[in-house]
């Protein structure tokens, strides 16, 4: 099926290619003949695994974001990053203390942001980096936690960062610390598992579980989010 | 009255002991000091150390961000806050370029200082918006018969610029001292480096340091130490233990951040979680004046 859309000149990785107006980068690639094997995900921005470098026509300045919510335009310079080779140390969350300590012994670089906001310039989620990673720095959990909950860990803000911080490791270092030690417990959750024990939602997922695709995906997509 | 205020990250660590008495002393004086939004790090004074726009950027974003917020000054607690934030606001402000410069790697932040944001350290409004005659009426407690030792460090008064008082002969400290009904005694070694960073990677520099400095304020006849440094209070605290090992004549001495004694003469009381953030016991001192 041919498109009818306008064709537009993008350059992937070096190389010219003419893709279809309006794509997004991950469309225009496979457009273009890429396989797409590593940095590709949800294709719905929820994933974080296509994040992407790009340089727009006559812009000096090298943008970053997700390759599936990203839409190309004419002469763009792309190149997608399929894997972000950032430091991750192992650790066991029942030794940990929810103290500036445990930042100082696994991820010591942290304290060396100078706050120029790079991060949160390159943040394809919109989350203020650097203002969580300022809250590690004083001890702050609930607020690191709480400003980098939407974190998708595409690793941008790593790849960015000239302090060579990484800062989605230190932030879900961040939100383990606080949900196992700090955060309220909530007497609702050990409500509703005791009620999902003893059947409560059996009907309605057993009646999901037979639903054909198209029957469930539109169920997906209409369902309400209530939060109270 | 309403003070914005700038904590900086020592204050919520290691140092809350400073920051709580400081907030409830103020109360007593009839200010409430009200912690901006959204600060980050001061940029510490190594910021300072090297002709490079990119580590001021800290400083500055604190400063943009109270302008943001409408604020005219931001009222500093730490000694190094102060130095750092008082040196970059008049680094950029005095060069359009730095301004300029600065300005513009704000882009997509749509966000410009003006260069407008005055730096006070606390002591200041103590002497000059306050007042120390208007002080002592409101101390209720006086720390009489305490000897104290006012360790001004470096960075109240240095570089002379930003100094809070006579940058070779200050005395604003011992005049708060005296306000509070203490006995503020002179030290040869007042305004020497307490060895500073050098704790890190060259311990033994700092040690010496202390035990000169400390030795000074003995000799003198201090039974305490008041700073405003949370740099400085770690050194002359914590190294204690090391000093003691290295000399035997030294004898420990509590150091004190200066909110925590203003806190206890306008009779705030003393708050037994402090004592835990001092490694030199300071309780037996202050029962001994009677002041616990």
């Amino acid at each position: 099926m041919a498109d009818k859309r306008k064709l537009i000149k993008v350059y992937i990785t070096g190389e010219l290619f003419e893709v279809p107006e309006g794509s997004t980068i991950i469309t225009a690639m496979e457009y273009a003949g890429f396989q797409l094997k590593r940095g590709v995900g949800c294709r719905e921005g929820y994933c974080g695994a296509c994040a992407t470098v790009y340089r727009e026509k006559g812009d000096y300045k090298l943008k970053s974001g997700l390759a599936c919510q990203t839409v190309v335009s004419e002469g763009m310079a792309i190149a997608m990053i399929p894997f972000v080779p950032a430091e991750k140390p192992v650790y066991d969350l029942d030794e940990l203390s929810p103290e500036i300590s445990t930042f100082i012994d696994l991820f010591p670089n942290v304290f060396r942001c100078v706050s120029c906001n790079t991060c949160t310039k390159s943040c394809p989620q919109d989350i203020e980096v650097m203002d969580y990673v300022q809250a590690i720095i004083r001890g702050d959990l609930e607020r690191a936690a709480n400003l980098s909950f939407d974190c998708i860990r595409c690793g941008l803000c790593a790849l960015r960062c000239p302090a060579e911080i990484v800062q989605y490791n230190n932030a879900i270092l961040a939100r383990r610390l606080y949900a196992r030690y700090l955060a309220k417990k909530s007497p609702e959750l050990e409500t509703r598992i005791k009620e999902l024990e003893k059947g409560k939602f059996k009907k309605e997922i057993d009646q999901m579980k037979k639903m054909p695709r198209e029957k469930l995906s539109e169920k997906y997509y209409k369902r309400e989010i209530k939060i109270s | 009255m309403k003070l914005p205020y700038y904590p900086g990250c020592t204050l919520k660590a290691n140092a809350r002991h400073f920051e709580k008495s400081a907030i409830q002393a103020m109360e007593k004086l009839d200010f409430q000091l009200v912690e901006m939004k959204d600060w980050v790090c001061c940029g510490t004074v190594f910021s300072m150390t090297s002709d490079d726009l990119m580590l001021q950027l800290a400083s500055v974003r604190n400063l943009l961000r109270a302008e943001k917020q409408n604020l005219k000054e931001l009222i500093v607690l730490c000694s190094m806050c102060y130095n750092t934030l008082k040196r970059a606001n008049d680094f950029i402000v005095k060069d359009k370029g730095n301004l300029e410069k600065v300005n513009n790697f704000m882009y997509k932040e749509n966000l410009t200082y003006s260069g407008k944001i005055e730096i006070y350290h606390l002591l200041s409004i103590l002497k000059d918006r306050i007042g120390f005659s208007v002080i002592a009426e409101k101390v209720k407690k006086k720390l009489s018969a305490l000897k104290i030792g006012a360790y001004y460090g470096c960075l109240l008064v240095r570089p002379e610029e930003l100094a809070i008082d006579n940058f070779e002969d200050p005395s604003i400290f011992e005049d708060l001292i005296s306000t509070l009904g203490g006995e503020s005694l002179d030290f040869a070694y007042k305004l020497e480096c307490c060895g500073a960073y050098q704790t890190v990677t060259k311990k033994d520099v700092s040690v010496k340091r202390v035990y000169e400095i400390l030795n000074s304020a003995r000799e003198s006849g201090c039974e305490a130490i008041v700073t405003s440094c949370p740099l400085c209070a770690y050194n002359l605290d914590f190294l204690q233990k090391d000093v003691e090992e290295e000399y035997l004549d030294f004898n420990r001495i509590p150091v004190f951040y200066f909110t925590e004694l203003m806190a206890v003469a306008l009779g705030c009381g003393w708050d037994k979680n402090w004592s835990s953030l001092h490694f030199t016991d300071p309780e037996p001192l202050l029962r001994e004046k009677g002041l616990i």
